[in-house]
């Protein structure tokens, strides 16, 4: 989507730059930066991946229309609060490659304050994850008013990452730890949403964010676990 | 800055500047079928189809379309997927004020052509970037519906 | 009957889906210089100066007007009868701005860029006045929204600019407060209903020439071509000879396109530069400078005895019309007139309230016009009038609603703006709508089940009624003219904004005359060449409309029977025409070869008749809503799996388009009952100017609409038709709060009813 009418002056296409692919590379799911979200859905290697939870994800995100022309490093890039990719890709281990900045994970990147720079790969860590992926939306077709996404390995490492708050999303760290000791998945979504930071935009108040961040996650920890 | 563009088979030069938009080029040409809605990629009235994928018009710089094929509803106009659908369309009442209908019969196109048997919540979920204000959306899926069966 | 009845296809429809260059900005002429208009970003603030001269040495700028360039007339954008019922209260550009989007001064260049960069180049000087920003407060508050010496509104109004009202409306029957006092059983209630964008998919679109006898043409993307031309001659100071308003095909109204926008602005710059100008609004003016649904607030008392006998109705009311008085009035009558009605057996009912300006927006006419804002307030109410006397809601409307052959002292006392008309309803098959929708949606069961777990289901309903035309006030006409091949040209002021009255208004003519549909050629509208109609709205065209066509039609048969008995040299009454052929005992000529002759042989005439119609009557279609919703109780979001929405609208004339009107209608009534709220910071500044944060309803949410339409004939509509481009959207917002509350026990009553609202609810509720 055009989130402002500001005219484009300057563009730089990436299409012919080699950055367009999804392909699988040591033990790592690699897809290029200016690749479409509409081909990443469209890739039988990411159809497979992650319980198929993460086609799941990309096929909620906005419009078919839309999708076939966002690149993954133009969704990525921008850290925007309300998005659905970064919260799940956090909740997967996600790195980011940085044309000048060089590769980092992802949460990391989410921190960071880079500003000029170009996404050109994302790598995400080809593990025996089961993920889910929760959103709260009012309409289908809107942007999440919060969202969720839980990952569990067979060694029940768990990642539980918490966006659209309406901040972008980050790891809730606290509940990340209480879960590899204990297993009260109702406590560990009220410690994940305790150590997160909520605030109010036109979708939605910062206590409704409050009122429903355990439940979400709850959810996610029930399907992972199911 | 000059681009070629192969719009509904048909290969243009065109002169276009940096920071226009696709959707603005195509209606200067006299497409006018490809209609301006709301200026931030949500309604679809501006869908095209970019190498046989619908994309939205208004937010693809024309630029980034040097070299790729376009496809509008005039280029369709004897295509019989076109005549199926719209035919469809038509016999439910789903046409209304028509604002809507090009675009969302390019993505009924595409999709016919992407996904294999859709239940009716994978063709709404493809479709719900196609903005319908006059019909509930009721008839459309009666009509796309139809569309899907009697062709399969 | 042939012809009407039938689900024909709509006749402009293939045009429509293959894209055909046919919308107002399709044809605006290629050298059409690009109108921009430059918008208040204050609430309210007077302009102390502004200075153009750089924006009028900009290269390709061809004209830039302030209000000092403008005809000094107040007017009114709303697109009504005449006289008016809504205050003269603007000009085209004025010294004071009163909403975040009021024009400011006019920009027209060669090309959009040139226009853009110019606005840019415009330095205005603002005095910054404090804004009414709450509606509730407006009345009597310090800042006076409209101060002007020049304010004029017809009497009926009752307007009071100094307090800032626009509008003040007072009715009662019988003895309100001792009807209230002996009833057993008291609701006294407060709802609100929110501003509401009505988001049609074309922006408004406008462009303008001037013809070869030097007159102005504006082509526009209106409901309301006769009324644009009337407001254009008055605004602009020109006879209504001068101008010609001609209407395209039309990408959707909803009530939106029953005004002026930019009209004058066009017109003003083709007026002083003599060329073509065209303006085409973005979205963001759409939402920001067009008008919304008024919100409204409603203080209602029902008084029953314990039988559930409603013995009285009270409604106190509070519009917000914003900045301007467009449709403040009428809206908050309809409100009233279009509800109460359907308890036609009380004793005592009242209805009243003010009208407000706010530095908001404008409001101004929306599908459902103040009856979804009141039928809200009122089927709620009626709801927990049902569970306080432990009767089923159901029942509760079969005691107490209207029913075939019934009157209401209402009809007479409210009209839209003036007093009404007695009548009678000789249509009404409200109870057969209610009790056919019970069954369709499983009632009984599903009423009563009990409600446990976390996602809980439940049902809910109200009716509604809306009217058909203005009666006594709205008159439509349509012209029939004969062809050398036998076909006929119908000519209809009626104006098709993608509701299919093209088609509808054809098939009448068909029926009539005997011909197929495909022999009536449609046009609407221009205001050089077809008759006069009021236009589209007020669920006006398939009765008033519908009504001159027929008579029209009729004429036109006695007008082909008398050609016959001339050209057999017989009597009228020894002619007869089934359609094809004109008999006169043995002998016989086809109507093709009949107007062959009729053109170039024998007795040469033009075979031309015009119908006129203005309705006596406003017959109202009627219709029950049920909602099915499942609410997600840890998370308030509501889910509405089924509607079921069964209609009395008459005969319809094609029952697919009838259909899809109601279906439309419910997806709009499903907005504003669930997702659609138009919203402002506390400057008064739009947040909800793009479709991203102001969402109608996608595919994915409107799950299942499950619509019948019941056998109704009004002997008054034409072929027994009613209209029905309202009624659908009137009942979503009470079925779906009333099913909220039915599943879970929480009660919203302000609209719309999101997670968020039923959340906090069940948290407060525990």
């Amino acid at each position: 989507m055009r989130l402002s009418s500001r005219k484009i002056d300057l563009a730089i296409d990436l299409q012919d730059a080699g950055l367009n692919y999804v392909k699988i590379e040591s033990d790592e799911l690699k897809i290029g930066g200016a690749t479409t979200l509409g081909e990443i859905e469209r890739n039988e290697i990411i159809k497979a991946a992650f319980n198929g939870e993460l086609i799941k994800t990309l096929q909620a995100i906005w419009s078919v229309q839309l999708r076939n022309i966002a690149t993954i490093g133009g969704t990525i890039f921008p850290r925007l609060g309300f998005s659905d990719l970064i919260t799940v890709l956090l909740a997967l281990n996600t790195d980011v490659v940085l044309y000048n900045n060089g590769r980092m994970p992802l949460e990391v990147f989410l921190e960071e304050k880079i500003r000029k720079d170009i996404l050109v790969e994302l790598a995400i860590k080809k593990e025996n994850r089961k993920l889910s992926f929760q959103y709260m939306r009012n309409s289908f077709y809107d942007f999440s008013i919060l969202n969720t996404a839980v990952s569990v390995d067979e060694n029940k490492d768990f990642r539980i990452a918490i966006g659209a708050r309406p901040a972008v999303a980050s790891l809730a760290k606290k509940a990340m730890n209480y879960l590899k000791e204990n297993d009260n998945i109702e406590e560990a979504a009220k410690i994940a949403a305790e150590e997160m930071t909520f605030g109010s935009n036109i979708k939605g108040s910062k206590e409704y964010r409050e009122m429903i961040a355990p439940v979400l996650v709850r959810r996610g920890l029930e399907e992972v676990l199911r | 800055m000059k681009i070629i563009l192969t719009i509904n088979n048909v290969k243009r030069e065109v002169e276009i500047s940096p920071s226009e938009f696709l959707l603005d080029v195509l209606r200067r040409l006299d497409y006018m079928s490809v209609k301006k809605g709301c200026d931030t990629g949500t309604c679809g009235v501006c869908t095209v189809l970019m190498d046989g994928k619908p994309v939205l018009s208004c937010s693809v710089l024309a630029a980034s379309a040097d070299g790729h094929e376009i496809t509008t509803i005039e280029g369709l106009e004897n295509d019989p997927e076109f005549k199926a659908i719209s035919n469809a369309l038509l016999e439910e009442g789903a046409d209304q004020c028509g604002f809507c209908s090009p675009g969302l019969i390019l993505n009924v196109y595409a999709m016919k052509k992407e996904l294999k048997n859709p239940s009716e919540e994978d063709m709404k979920k493809y479709l719900v970037g196609n903005l319908c204000r006059c019909t509930g959306y009721v008839p459309q899926m009666r009509a796309i519906k139809k569309y899907f069966e009697v062709k399969a | 009957m042939k012809e009407v009845k039938r689900p024909i296809k709509k006749v402009d429809g293939y045009g429509l889906v293959s894209g055909k260059p046919v919308y107002t900005d399709d044809l605006a002429p290629k050298n059409s210089l690009v109108v921009k208009i430059l918008r208040s970003p204050h609430a309210f603030a007077r302009i102390k100066n502004i200075d153009v001269s750089k924006a009028e040495a900009l290269e390709g700028v061809e004209c830039v007007l302030t209000y000092k360039d403008v005809p000094k007339n107040r007017f009114t954008r709303a697109g009504q009868g005449y006289p008016e019922p809504s205050p003269y209260d603007k000009y085209i550009l004025d010294e004071y701005v009163r909403y975040v989007g009021d024009e400011v001064a006019v920009v027209a260049a060669r090309d959009e860029i040139t226009a853009e960069k110019a606005l840019k180049l415009l330095d205005v000087d603002y005095e910054v006045l404090e804004p009414v920003l709450d509606f509730e407060k407006s009345k009597g508050s310090k800042s006076i929204i409209h101060p002007e010496d020049d304010y004029q509104s017809e009497v009926f109004v009752s307007s009071d600019p100094k307090n800032n009202i626009a509008a003040t409306y007072e009715m009662s029957i019988g003895d309100v407060e001792g009807e209230i006092e002996k009833s057993d059983v008291v609701i006294k209630e407060r709802f609100y209903t929110q501003a509401q964008a009505h988001v049609m998919m074309e922006p408004h679109a406008a462009y303008s020439y001037i013809d070869m006898q030097g007159r102005l043409v504006i082509v526009s993307s209106t409901q309301v071509p006769f009324h644009v031309r009337r407001i254009l001659a008055r605004a602009l100071d020109l006879p209504i000879k001068k101008i010609r308003v001609i209407k395209p095909r039309v990408g959707g109204g909803f009530g939106g396109k029953q005004a002026i926008h930019g009209e004058p602005y066009v017109a003003l710059v083709t007026l002083k530069t003599g060329k073509p100008a065209k303006v085409y609004y973005t979205r963001k003016e759409v939402f920001e400078s067009t008008y919304t649904r008024h919100p409204m607030r409603f203080d209602v008392t029902i008084g029953a005895d314990k039988n559930g006998k409603i013995n009285v109705i009270d409604v106190r009311g509070l519009s917000d019309t914003g900045a301007y008085g467009e449709h403040a009035l009428t809206t908050f009558m309809v409100a009233g007139s279009k509800v109460l009605p359907m308890y036609n057996k009380v004793k005592a009912v009242r209805f009243g309230g003010d009208v407000v300006y706010t530095n908001h927006a404008p409001a101004g006419a929306y599908r459902g016009y103040g009856a979804i804002q009141a039928n809200f307030a009122i089927e709620s109410a009626m709801d927990m009038l049902a569970y306080k006397l432990n009767m089923d809601p159901v029942k509760l409307r079969e005691i107490n609603m209207i029913r075939e052959k019934e009157t209401s002292p209402i009809f007479k006392i409210m009209g839209e703006g003036r007093e009404g008309v007695d009548m009678i309803v000789r249509s009404c098959k409200l109870d057969e709508c209610v009790e056919k929708g019970a069954k369709k949606i499983d009632w009984e069961n599903k009423f009563k089940t009990k409600k446990e777990g976390k996602k809980v289901k439940g049902v809910g309903m109200a009716i509604a009624m809306q009217g058909s035309g203005i009666a006594k006030i709205d008159m439509g006409a349509a012209t029939l003219k004969l062809n050398e091949d036998g076909s006929f040209n119908l000519l209809i002021g009626a104006t098709d904004i993608g509701t299919g009255s093209d088609t509808i208004l054809s098939q009448i003519a068909a029926e009539v005359l005997n011909v197929p549909t495909e022999s009536i050629i449609p046009y609407s509208s221009d205001t050089d060449v077809t008759p006069f109609d009021v236009g589209a709205y007020a669920s006006s065209t398939t009765y008033v409309s519908g009504n001159a066509v027929r008579i029209a039609a009729e004429k036109m048969k006695e007008e082909i029977i008398k050609a016959g008995a001339e050209y057999f040299e017989v009597s009228e009454n020894e002619v007869e025409f089934d359609g094809k052929e004109i008999k006169a005992g043995e002998r016989k000529i086809t109507l093709k070869k009949l107007a062959e002759v009729l053109y170039y042989n024998e007795n040469q005439k033009q075979l031309s008749t015009t119908g006129s119609y203005v309705g006596e009557e406003s017959p109202p279609p009627f219709m029950a809503g049920y909602a099915e919703v499942e609410v997600d109780t840890e998370t308030g979001k509501v889910d509405l799996l089924n509607y079921v929405a069964v209609v009395d609208c008459g005969t319809p004339i094609n029952p697919n388009l009838a259909k899809v009107q109601v279906e439309g209608g419910l997806a709009q009534g499903i907005g504003m009952a669930m997702y659609e709220e138009v919203k402002y910071d506390k400057n008064g500044r739009l947040l909800t100017n793009n479709l991203m944060n102001y969402k109608i309803p996608s595919r994915v949410d409107i799950k299942k609409l499950n619509v019948e339409l019941v056998d109704s004939y009004e002997p008054t509509g034409p072929f027994g038709a009613k209209s029905v481009g309202e009624i659908g959207i009137d009942t979503p917002p009470a079925a779906i709060a009333n099913a909220i509350y039915n599943a879970v026990g929480v009660r919203i009553k302000d609209l719309p009813i999101t997670p968020e609202k039923v959340l906090r609810a069940l948290k407060e509720k525990k």
